[in-house]
C-alpha cells in the first residue's frame, strides 16, 4: 500500500508516465505544463528513460515519434500554443499509426492568452487541430488522482490501438494540491504494443488484422520496412491507389469506432430520476458536483454525468443518461465547444450553455444558478 | 585507396517493390542514393542497424528506396524525429537525407541545435539550389541573381553558407562534394558514419527541370558537366583569391572534431549519475534482433 501524500496534478500526471513504462519526453517548456518536464528531467535518467528539452514543440512532438517508433513508450506535455505547434505530427502519428501521448495543460487563450489561467479552449483543437480526418483519443481527468491514472490510461490505449492519446488536464486541475493515495505498482495495469511475430519478410506494418491494429515493430529489431506520412499500402509503401486508400482510412476509423464502449469512459451521480443532467468535465465537474449538493438539498432532482473520455465522444451513453431529462446543462470553460456534441445527441432546446472564458473557474454558483431556471 | 566492387543493388534496393522511381531522368539524387548504399556496405554495416530518415522534397523520396529501417517524415522535422530515435537507439546508424529547403529553411532550426548538441546522426543536405518538388521556388541556397519561379526578377536573398553555419553551429564533421564526384562523396558519408558526433555532408546537385530550364543553364549533362568545371578542392581553393572563387564549388573536409563528446554517451553519463544506466543498456539490448 502507497503513503497518502499531497501531489500536484501535473506531478501526478509525470509519476502516472513512469508507472506506465514511459521512457522518453521531448518537450518545450510552457506553463502551466512545465512541472511535467521538469519531473520527468529528473524521474526519466533513474529509469533508464531520456528526457530532452527540444527546440521547439515541433521537434518535441518529432521526437517523440521517433523515440516511439524506436520501441519507447514516449510522451510530450504542453499548453494550447505549443500544442497548436504540434498539430501537424500529431497528424503525422495518426497517419503512420505510432503510438505516443501528448499531454495539454490547457490554458486561456487564443494566442499567448492568458498563461497562469484556466480553460478548457482546446478540446475542439484536440479532436481536429490536424489537418485531415483522422481518428484521436482525448482523455479530461478531473483530479490529481485522474492525472496519474488517466496517464497510465493514456499510454494503455496508445499502445493497443496504435494512435496518439491526448491528455486534457485544465489549469485547475494541473496545477491544483490533493492529497492521493497512488495504486501499488502490482495494481496498475500497463498495455504494451503488439509485436510482430511473423518472420521479417512476411511483416505489414500496416495489414488487415482481426482487431483492425496490425503489430509494430520498432526500428532496429530485425523488421526493416517504411513509414511515410503519404498514403500508403499495407507494406508502409506510398500509394495513390483508391483500393489501397480506402480499407486503410476505413480500418483506422473502425479500429476506434468499434472500441468506443472499451474506449469512452463516463461517471455519474445520480442521474437515474433525474430531471437535470450536468455534462460537464474537468474541474468544472467539480463546482458541478457541489452545485448539485445543494441543490439536491433543496430537494431538486438533478444528475451528473462527468466525461472522462472527450473523444471519441461517448454518443450512447450521453443519449442513454439525457433522454428522459427535462434538462441538460453542460457548463465548460469554453464557448460550448462539448455543448455542440451534446446539443447534437439530445437536440438544442433541452440544453443550456453555461460558459466562461475570462479566465475565472466557473463557480458552483453560476451552475445553481442554471439549475434553478436563473 | 582501393576501390571496392559496386555493392549489389539487390542487397540494399527495395528493387521488386518500389522502382521505376519518382525522379526526373538524369537527377543526381540517385548518384547520391549510391553514395550512401556504397558507404554504408563500405562499413559492413548491418542492414538491420542503419535507418534513414528524411523529410519531404524530391530528395526526402530516397529512403523508400532503400532496403534499411526507412522514415520519411514532414518537410523540415527529419532530425527531429532522428533525434528522438537514436536517444533510445544509440547503437543504430542513422542518416539524415534532406533537401537544402527541408534542411535549412522550414528544418533550419532543428539543423542548427542537432549540430550544437552533436547528437550521432550522419545528415546528409543535397544542395541543388532550390525547391525542386514544388516546382522550383527559392531556397535559401539559391544564389543571388537566380532565377526561380518565385523570383522572377532574380533572388535578393543571399543563400546561407552551409559548411560555415555548421561548424558555427556546432557540428563535428563538416564536408563537400558533388554529384559528380561520386567517390569523393562517398567517402565523405563514410567518414560522417564513423565520426560519432554530428555529420554534414554537403552534396552539390542540380535541379535541371527547374534551374535549369528557367535559368537557361540547360539539361542534365550540362549541369553535370558544370559541376565538374567550376569544382575545387579546398588545396586549390587556399591558392586563389575571393574574387577568383567567385560561383565555384569548393569541395573537401571543412572540419573535423574527433574529440567532442557525442550526445547520446553524455546523456549515458547523466543516466549514470540518475542510477538508470544499467536499466538503460539493459533496454536497447532487449530491442535488439528477433
Ligand atoms: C509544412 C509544409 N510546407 C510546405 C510543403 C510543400 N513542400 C513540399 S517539398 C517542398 C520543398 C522541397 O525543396 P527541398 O527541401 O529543397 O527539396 P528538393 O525537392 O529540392 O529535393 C515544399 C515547400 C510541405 N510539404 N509541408
Ligand atoms: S524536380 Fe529537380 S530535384 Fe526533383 S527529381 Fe526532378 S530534377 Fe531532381
Amino acid at each position: 500500500m502507497t503513503m497518502p501524500r499531497m501531489m500536484q496534478g501535473n506531478e501526478a500526471c509525470a509519476a502516472g508516465a513512469i508507472a506506465a513504462g514511459c521512457l522518453f519526453f521531448g518537450g518545450y517548456p510552457i506553463t502551466p505544463s512545465t512541472d511535467i518536464a521538469e519531473h520527468l528531467a529528473r524521474e526519466l535518467p533513474r529509469v533508464g528513460g531520456v528526457f530532452i528539452q527540444m527546440e521547439d514543440e515541433i521537434a518535441s512532438m518529432a521526437a517523440v515519434i521517433g523515440a516511439s517508433i524506436g520501441g519507447a513508450k514516449a510522451m510530450t506535455a504542453t499548453s494550447g500554443p505549443g500544442f497548436s505547434l504540434m498539430q501537424e505530427n500529431i497528424g503525422y502519428a495518426a497517419m503512420t499509426e505510432v503510438p505516443c501521448v501528448v499531454v495539454n495543460v490547457m490554458r486561456l487563450g487564443p494566442s499567448t492568452g492568458r498563461p497562469t489561467s484556466p480553460s478548457q479552449g482546446d478540446v475542439m483543437q484536440a479532436r481536429w487541430g490536424s489537418h485531415g480526418d483522422h481518428p484521436i483519443i482525448a482523455l479530461a481527468p478531473a483530479s490529481v488522482l485522474e492525472c496519474f491514472e488517466m496517464t497510465v490510461r493514456a499510454f494503455n490505449l496508445s499502445e493497443r490501438y496504435r494512435i496518439p492519446v491526448i491528455v486534457l488536464i485544465d489549469e485547475v486541475v494541473g496545477h491544483m494540491r490533493e492529497k492521493v493515495i497512488l495504486p501499488p505498482r502490482e495494481d496498475i495495469k500497463v498495455l504494451e504494443r503488439l509485436r510482430p511475430s511473423e518472420p521479417p519478410e512476411w511483416y505489414k506494418p500496416y495489414g488487415s488484422s482481426p482487431s483492425d491494429v496490425p503489430p509494430l515493430a520498432p526500428f532496429g529489431s530485425g523488421y526493416r520496412y517504411h513509414i511515410t506520412g503519404l498514403h500508403h499500402d499495407e507494406a508502409g509503401f506510398p500509394t495513390n491507389r483508391v483500393n489501397e486508400v480506402r480499407p486503410w482510412t476505413r480500418r483506422i476509423f473502425r479500429k476506434i469506432k468499434a472500441n468506443v464502449h472499451r474506449i469512452a469512459r463516463c461517471e455519474t451521480d445520480g442521474v437515474e430520476d433525474a430531471r437535470t443532467v450536468i455534462v460537464a468535465y474537468g474541474s468544472v465537474a467539480r463546482a458541478a458536483s457541489e452545485a448539485i449538493k445543494t441543490a439536491r438539498a433543496k430537494r431538486r432532482k438533478v444528475g451528473l454525468l462527468r466525461l472522462q473520455t472527450l473523444w471519441p465522444f461517448p454518443t450512447r451513453t450521453v443519449d442513454a443518461v439525457c433522454r428522459e431529462a427535462r434538462r441538460v446543462i453542460v457548463p465548460e470553460m469554453n464557448l460550448g465547444q462539448m455543448a455542440i456534441e451534446v446539443e447534437r445527441i439530445v437536440g438544442d432546446r433541452k440544453v443550456r450553455r453555461v460558459n466562461r472564458i475570462d479566465g475565472e473557474m466557473i463557480t458552483p454558483r453560476e451552475i445553481l444558478d442554471a439549475i434553478e431556471g436563473k | 585507396m582501393s576501390v571496392k566492387h559496386p555493392p549489389s543493388a539487390y542487397t540494399y534496393l527495395r528493387h521488386k517493390k518500389k522502382f521505376p522511381h519518382v525522379w526526373c531522368p538524369g537527377c543526381g539524387i540517385g548518384i547520391v542514393m549510391g553514395a550512401i548504399i556504397r558507404a554504408v556496405d563500405g562499413l559492413g554495416l548491418d542492414q538491420n542497424h542503419v535507418a534513414i530518415i528524411s523529410g519531404i522534397g524530391c530528395t526526402s523520396r530516397m529512403p523508400v528506396y532503400m532496403d534499411f529501417n526507412t522514415m520519411h517524415t514532414t518537410h523540415g522535422r527529419a532530425l527531429a524525429f532522428a533525434t528522438g530515435l537514436k536517444l533510445v537507439r544509440p547503437d543504430m546508424h542513422i542518416i539524415v537525407v534532406m533537401g537544402d529547403g527541408d534542411a535549412l529553411a522550414i528544418g533550419g532550426n532543428h539543423f542548427i541545435h542537432a549540430a550544437r548538441r552533436n547528437i550521432g546522426l550522419t545528415a546528409v543536405i543535397l544542395n541543388n539550389h532550390i525547391y525542386g518538388m514544388t516546382g522550383g521556388q527559392v531556397s535559401p541556397s539559391t544564389p543571388v541573381g537566380m532565377v526561380a519561379t518565385t523570383a522572377p526578377y532574380g533572388n535578393t536573398d543571399p543563400p546561407f553558407p552551409i559548411t560555415d553555419l555548421s561548424i558555427a553551429a556546432g557540428a563535428a564533421y563538416v564536408a563537400r562534394s558533388t554529384v559528380y564526384h561520386s567517390h569523393e562523396l562517398e567517402k565523405y558519408i563514410r567518414t560522417g558514419l564513423e565520426v560519432p558526433g554530428f555529420a554534414v555532408i554537403e552534396a552539390v546537385s542540380y535541379c535541371h527541370t527547374t534551374v535549369g530550364r528557367l535559368n537557361k543553364l540547360g539539361g542534365a549533362v550540362e549541369m553535370m558537366r558544370n559541376l565538374k568545371e567550376t569544382s575545387l578542392t579546398r588545396r586549390m581553393a587556399e591558392k586563389r583569391s575571393p574574387e577568383e572563387l567567385e560561383g565555384k564549388i569548393v569541395r573537401g573536409v571543412f572540419y573535423h572534431d574527433a574529440c567532442r563528446k557525442e550526445y547520446c554517451a553524455l546523456y549515458q553519463e547523466i543516466q549514470e549519475k540518475a542510477g538508470g544506466a544499467k536499466l538503460a543498456a539493459r533496454r536497447i539490448s532487449s530491442m535488439e534482433m528477433v
